[in-house]
């Protein structure tokens, strides 16, 4: 176990500084530079500011400076938002978007895994069915089409909670429902597909046949082993959520990291971009670390192996 | 009987799920927006664009932090509060002027800054020697271009900041010199380039050309002299700013506050001032404006912005380097068309390149006509009868619906009058800067706002160190 878990990590290790190596070569070859402005400047403060954020220097020097800023974790300030070191930035919408996918996370479940065992326990009925045309739908409709309609609905036709912004202990609810719901879909497929596997296996007739309830049969043995999927799905999809979604992040004008995300890009914020893809690298590494300690508990076939 | 009993159950339950969704229903609904308890509070609510990069006014140079900077910092001159675009007494309480060459300004004698330290000359010449400090890298330095030997201080040549055209003659009394004579000086004050710095806080937290000193703006740290001071900057969320006791008119101001938020979809936006979170949004969606305008009729109102929407063409590259090409392209919009049809939300046809009300008695002039058989003439003398043998080419635009429209409208006026292959290539604000300025494109649509009210601001961008295309575009470069 610990010889796994050490090696895992120094794996993960390895992914990050990949992965900031990778987007900081993107960044060098993405066209337009990084000194942009809403207005064209003189050459003489264009060169300014090369110069300060070390723009000068050849790419390899580039490259190594940015490998130590991450190797002793002190990170550099941000492009556009001036004097602002991106692990603020980070810290300030991390919180928003970790909050909002936290929600959304259980709400997908909450959905998603009734929904799937309802399909898988009732094949080829109405209800199979129906959840499986909700599944799809929700699977097909972007969060740019449903979030709107979310807003319109609760928001300005109901009046229950507030269209945008970050300010009331209610404004979590409609983004994560927006989120919850499309995650909920896949969630509902994931659990329908192998439930209706797990249900043909030889241990369940075993089961059946010592006599345990339904219930019992489909709650204790079989869901343990349906959920594997599900949770190796969960592991990314936790990460993409707790990161924030740009696109529900800006319908709902959530303070979160998924806007900051996109507008690094757009901003020609390399700094800033970097910072955010090896959070996010960082989150995928350890949730998918997670994700494999957790079936090895509930999976007595998986071993834990460096 | 048990099964009357499960009825029951049932249908208590139902009840009291009905009950809960109307009690939740009736609380939500009877709560006070934001737009009302601001309005008990006395503070305005504004959409405001993108979060600010910085509020440090000497490093910034976009949209959202202008309205912000104009709450915390004032310039010598203010708008009037009567006519914005008239000039009024701001941290100087009044001016005279050589020949327009020469301006003395006298200081507020009461101007302080929200942390009750007087303003004084001191401030001003800090000001404009950290923004014209080469390694400082200020995008809005040319600005102050017109100041004598700004430039030369700027760019390296000068290294005496004591011969640049500031002086403090005392305290409280400040002299301007310029290169020439420049009646538009006092407008051009109002732009937060202009404005002053506090020395003594930008100080203690570094270094004056340090770029990366901006721990000053930060809420605990910030002081500025305008009629309000920052109480609080949460990133992507808020800034807001209140009532600044310092300031040396406080008396008339009326707002207890501001809170500026910063939404970038103009959608979102929307449906936060209907859900009653703002008082005023930055933008609203185009294709919803003539909408308004019928159904909101009293209350719609529409001010004109000093803007001018415009295509260059590339006179380093054929066939554009023949003038009568490009004023053969010019002919062939029919700009009416696109304000009527296109835009619809009230613009006006540009019939030159500086825009009516640049200047009270500023008449624009009109030279931008729309003359299809004009324009198939000139391109027939240029060589290209009825288009034959015109190279296909690109209509660069930066990634926008708005500006792909247009490019896509006289994409077909010029095939259709004068049936030449245009092509419409957008590119990402930075990338369509870039090749702006590597000069690698045919013909690509920009804009210009004016930076303050003379026709100058619109014109001296032609030449070839000043403004907009600053890498020194050819003087003669064409605009259509």
């Amino acid at each position: 176990m610990i010889r796994f878990l050490v090696s895992r990590i120094i794996q993960g290790l390895v992914v990050i500084f990949a992965v900031i190596t990778i987007t900081f070569t993107l960044s060098k070859l993405v066209p337009g530079g990084a000194v942009r402005n809403e207005r064209n400047v003189t050459e003489e403060a264009r060169k300014a500011q090369e110069e300060y954020y070390g723009l000068n220097k050849p790419w390899l020097v580039q490259l190594g400076l940015q490998l130590k800023h991450y190797a002793t974790l002190d990170l550099p300030d941000s492009y556009h938002y001036k004097g602002r070191g991106v692990d603020e930035i980070i810290a300030s919408g991390f919180p928003v978007s970790a909050a909002v996918g936290v929600a959304a996370l259980l709400i997908a479940l909450a959905i998603g895994v009734p929904l799937g065992a309802l399909a898988a326990l009732r094949p080829n009925t109405l209800e199979d069915r129906a959840s499986t045309f909700a599944a799809t739908l929700g699977i097909c409709t972007p969060s740019m089409v449903l979030g709107p309609l979310i807003a319109m609905l609760f928001g300005l036709k109901l009046r229950w909670f507030n269209v945008a912004g970050w300010f009331d202990s209610s404004d979590w609810v409609l983004p994560a429902l927006t989120l919850g719901i499309i995650y909920s879909a896949y969630i509902a497929r994931l659990t329908r597909g192998s439930l209706r596997e797990t249900l043909a296996q030889e241990f369940i007739r075993t089961a059946r046949a010592k006599g345990s309830s339904e219930t019992s049969v489909v709650f204790l043995h079989a869901m343990k082993l349906a959920s594997l999927p599900v949770l190796n799905y969960l592991g990314p999809a936790a990460a993409g959520l707790l990161t924030g979604s740009f696109i529900v992040e800006t319908i709902f004008q959530l303070p979160g990291l998924g806007q900051f995300f996109i507008a690094a890009a757009t901003n020609g914020d390399h700094q800033l971009t970097i910072a955010i893809s090896t959070f996010y690298a960082a989150l995928i590494v350890g949730f998918n670390l997670l994700v494999d300690i957790l079936q090895a508990v509930l999976n007595p076939r998986i071993r834990l192996q460096a | 009987m048990l099964d009357a009993m499960r009825w029951i159950v049932r249908f208590s339950f139902l009840l009291a799920a009905l009950g809960g969704i109307a009690w939740f229903h009736h609380h939500r609904t009877h709560r006070p927006t934001r737009v009302d308890e601001a309005n008990r509070d006395g503070i305005l609510l504004i959409g405001n664009g993108s979060e600010p990069a910085t509020l440090d006014p000497q490093l910034a140079s976009g949209q959202p932090e202008h309205h912000i900077f104009h709450a915390i910092f004032e310039g010598l001159i203010a708008p009037l509060p009567e006519n914005p675009d008239g000039d009024g007494p701001g941290a100087a309480v009044s001016w005279t002027h050589e020949n327009f060459t020469t301006w003395t300004f006298k200081l507020q004698p009461n101007g302080r800054w929200s942390d009750g330290t007087l303003v004084t000359t001191a401030d001003f010449l800090y000001a404009y020697q950290r923004l014209l400090t080469p390694q400082l890298g200020a995008d809005y330095a040319a600005m102050l271009y017109p100041m004598l030997n700004a430039e030369a201080y700027h760019t390296g040549k000068l290294s005496d900041f004591s011969q640049v055209g500031v002086k403090a003659l005392d305290t409280h009394t400040l002299q301007i010199t310029l290169k020439g004579p420049a009646p538009y000086l006092p407008s051009m004050l109002k732009h937060y380039s202009w404005f002053p710095v506090p020395k003594h806080v930008i100080e203690k937290h570094g270094k004056m050309e340090d770029r990366g000193n901006t721990r000053w703006t930060r809420p605990a740290n910030m002081v500025g002299n305008g009629p309000f001071k920052l109480k609080s900057w949460r990133v992507n969320q808020t800034i807001e700013v209140d009532r600044n006791p310092h300031y040396w008119d406080a008396a008339s101001v009326k707002l207890n506050g501001i809170v500026f938020l910063p939404i970038v979809s103009d959608t979102t936006e929307e449906r936060a001032f209907l859900d009653g979170q703002l008082h005023v949004t930055l933008t609203a969606p185009l294709s919803k404006i003539p909408g308004y305008r019928e159904s909101k009729a009293p209350f719609f109102h529409s001010d004109p912005l000093l803007s001018v929407y415009f295509y260059r063409c590339n006179v380093t590259k054929k066939p554009f380097d023949d003038p009568k090409v490009r004023r053969a392209l010019a002919l062939a919009i029919d700009r009416e068309s696109i304000t009527r049809n296109i835009l619809r939300a009230g613009q006006k046809p540009a019939t030159g390149l500086t825009p009516p009300g640049t200047l009270a008695e500023y008449h624009t002039p009109d030279v931008m006509r729309f003359n299809p058989d004009e324009a198939r003439k000139l391109l027939s003398e240029a060589g290209f009868p009825d288009g034959k043998g015109f190279p296909t080419f690109d209509i660069l635009i930066n990634t926008s619906e708005a500006h792909r429209s247009l490019a896509e409208a006289v994409q077909a006026m010029w095939r259709q009058h004068l049936n030449i292959p245009a092509r419409v290539l957008n590119q990402d604000w930075g990338v369509y800067l870039e090749s702006q300025r590597k000069l690698d494109f045919q013909v690509c649509r920009a804009a210009w706002v004016g930076d303050y009210l003379d026709p100058s601001t619109f014109l001296a961008m032609w030449q070839t160190h000043d403004g907009n295309l600053a890498r020194g575009m050819p003087p003669n470069v064409c605009k259509s």
